[in-house]
């Protein structure tokens, strides 16, 4: 179980998150819901070890969490997607390059960024391509295989699909789908939009209230 | 006044290929009318609307013509552009308002010199109420602005010249829902005021929010046109259909398949290897009329 409660956040006078709390079952999609600007990024990246809070705590699978960004020892155990791919990836890599990223960092074998860039419908001729030479979805669809590289137990999905047509959307939920089937993984979905949220959590969305005046 | 847009296509040279970004593209668009046009990433309709104001790199060869009146922006030069159409026949309402605008320069600023260069009387003031800011908004700098009002600027940047004709390419791109209501209801006052208002968006429900007609852009060519109301319920074109059974308020499911590489379009019905109904025929490139299937 991935649990954050009273989580506060402060950016010098702004408190961008007051006693937030939001819990992730394994198996399990929680949609979050919210305005632009109320604070949903911020608690992705407190979920994601790569925040520290002002307050309040964060226990993954029991363990409550002392450390975070690069010296958060479980930080692999969730994964990340991204609003905006484009931000998300080194420009200078290939995307099979961004894929294997992970794997090489960990010492895994190689060859799973094929296995991943297939399951995610990028053909090989995309494999070599750099993200200027790709569109939107095609790099989005990297950045996916990247988050489940390592097989996280808990993904987190930032605004995933805000950019795409809504066939990208449906392909991309479907194959993070099967890999929750497949691994019993939780999935945090977290989107300004109501539909795609109720649809894919089967209506366990929470709300982030507003907090950080626009 | 009448856009007429008659076997419009674009083609880039890179080193080894050609990428086909818009084949042979058919439509007209009237006063007081919203065109939709959508399309999956990468299927050329952003390449259009840049056909359309001259905006396209130097490697892009167009051919075929798109009609403002009596005027073909594709002949008309460079001269012409500047000084007849951009923000003065046509206004282009862009992609992410926050990053088109300048960042030194405060709201005001950027207002009374799109004012200035088009020489038009109004003040930034007055323009800013049209567009639904407050004066007091103008003094501050694009990141001191929220997205709708970077938005709001955005627009009244787009009818300083007080175009007839506007063009949206993906304004509502990371605007939460709200703000994309807002956007629409923005850009159907527009059309209600008399303007014709071509959106282009990978947002099926903006589109059904504000569009009189939907043109559907699949591998570069249009490959159904349609009134809005007709369109959503009862796509014709394999493709269409399979784009609205995607939304999550419908089917929730993917095409499937990918798109072709536009480097490397196939000969005839570039949606028949995706699609269900292909057989035979489809080796064929079928005429769009309305809609362009062998099976529609």
């Amino acid at each position: 179980m991935l649990e954050a409660a009273d989580i506060t956040v402060t950016f010098g006078r702004h408190r961008v998150l007051d006693r937030a709390a939001i819990t992730v079952r394994p198996g399990e999609v929680v949609g979050l819901a919210g305005p632009s600007g109320c604070g949903k990024s911020t608690l992705t990246r407190v979920l994601a070890l790569l925040l520290r809070p002002s307050g309040g705590r964060v226990v993954l699978d029991g363990q409550p969490v002392h450390r975070w960004r690069h010296r958060a020892p479980r930080r692999t155990a969730i994964g990340l997607v991204f609003q905006q791919p484009r931000l998300a990836v080194d420009p200078r890599f290939t995307l099979i390059e961004v894929i294997a990223e992970p794997l090489r960092a960990n010492r895994r074998p190689l060859a799973r960024a094929h296995e991943l860039a297939e399951e995610l419908g990028l053909t090989p001729e995309l494999h070599s391509r750099r993200p200027h030479e790709v569109s939107d979805g095609q790099l989005q669809r990297a950045c996916v295989a990247r988050a489940l590289a390592l097989e996280p137990r808990y993904l987190i999905c930032d605004e995933m699909t805000t950019m795409l047509d809504a066939s990208t959307q449906a392909h991309l939920v479907a194959r993070i789908e099967a890999y929750r089937a497949r691994t019993g993984a939780g999935v945090l979905a977290v989107s300004h939009d109501l539909e795609l949220l109720e649809r894919w959590s089967g209506g366990n969305v929470r709300e982030l209230a507003h907090r950080y005046p626009a | 006044m009448k856009l007429r847009v008659d076997g419009l296509s674009v083609r880039f040279r890179l080193p080894g290929a050609v990428v086909q970004a818009v084949t042979d593209a058919r439509f007209e668009l009237r006063e007081g009318r919203c065109l939709a046009l959508v399309g999956e990433s990468g299927c050329g309709k952003s390449v259009m609307a840049h056909a359309l104001l001259g905006l396209l790199p130097a490697n892009a060869t167009v051919t075929g013509h798109a009609w403002l009146d009596s005027l073909d922006l594709i002949t008309a030069g460079e001269r012409t552009l500047a000084r007849e159409v951009r923000g003065r026949r046509i206004g282009l309402v862009p992609q992410s308002p926050a990053a088109h605008l300048t960042p030194v320069r405060t709201a005001r600023a950027q207002l009374a010199e799109a004012l200035r260069e088009l020489d038009r009387p109004e003040t930034p003031d007055e323009l800013a109420r049209r567009a639904g800011l407050r004066p007091g908004d103008l003094d501050r700098y694009p990141h001191q602005l929220s997205g709708g009002m970077a938005q709001r600027v955005a627009n009244a940047l787009a009818l300083a010249g007080d175009p007839p004709l506007i063009l949206a390419d993906e304004p509502t791109t990371g605007l939460d829902r709200p703000l994309v209501e807002a956007t629409m209801a923005e850009l159907r006052r527009l059309c209600d005021e008399g303007r014709a208002v071509l959106l282009i968006t990978h947002d099926l429900r903006a589109a059904e929010r504000v569009a009189d007609d939907v043109a559907v852009m699949y591998a570069s060519r249009v490959v159904e046109i349609a009134e809005a109301r007709t369109f959503f319920t009862a796509p014709r074109h394999p493709y269409a259909a399979g784009l609205l059974d995607a939304l999550p308020t419908r089917g929730f499911t993917p095409i499937p398949g990918r798109p072709p590489e536009l480097t490397r379009l196939p000969a005839g019905c570039a949606f028949q290897p995706r699609c269900s109904r292909a057989t035979a025929l489809c080796d064929e490139q079928p005429v769009l009329n309305g809609v362009a299937c062998h099976h529609a």
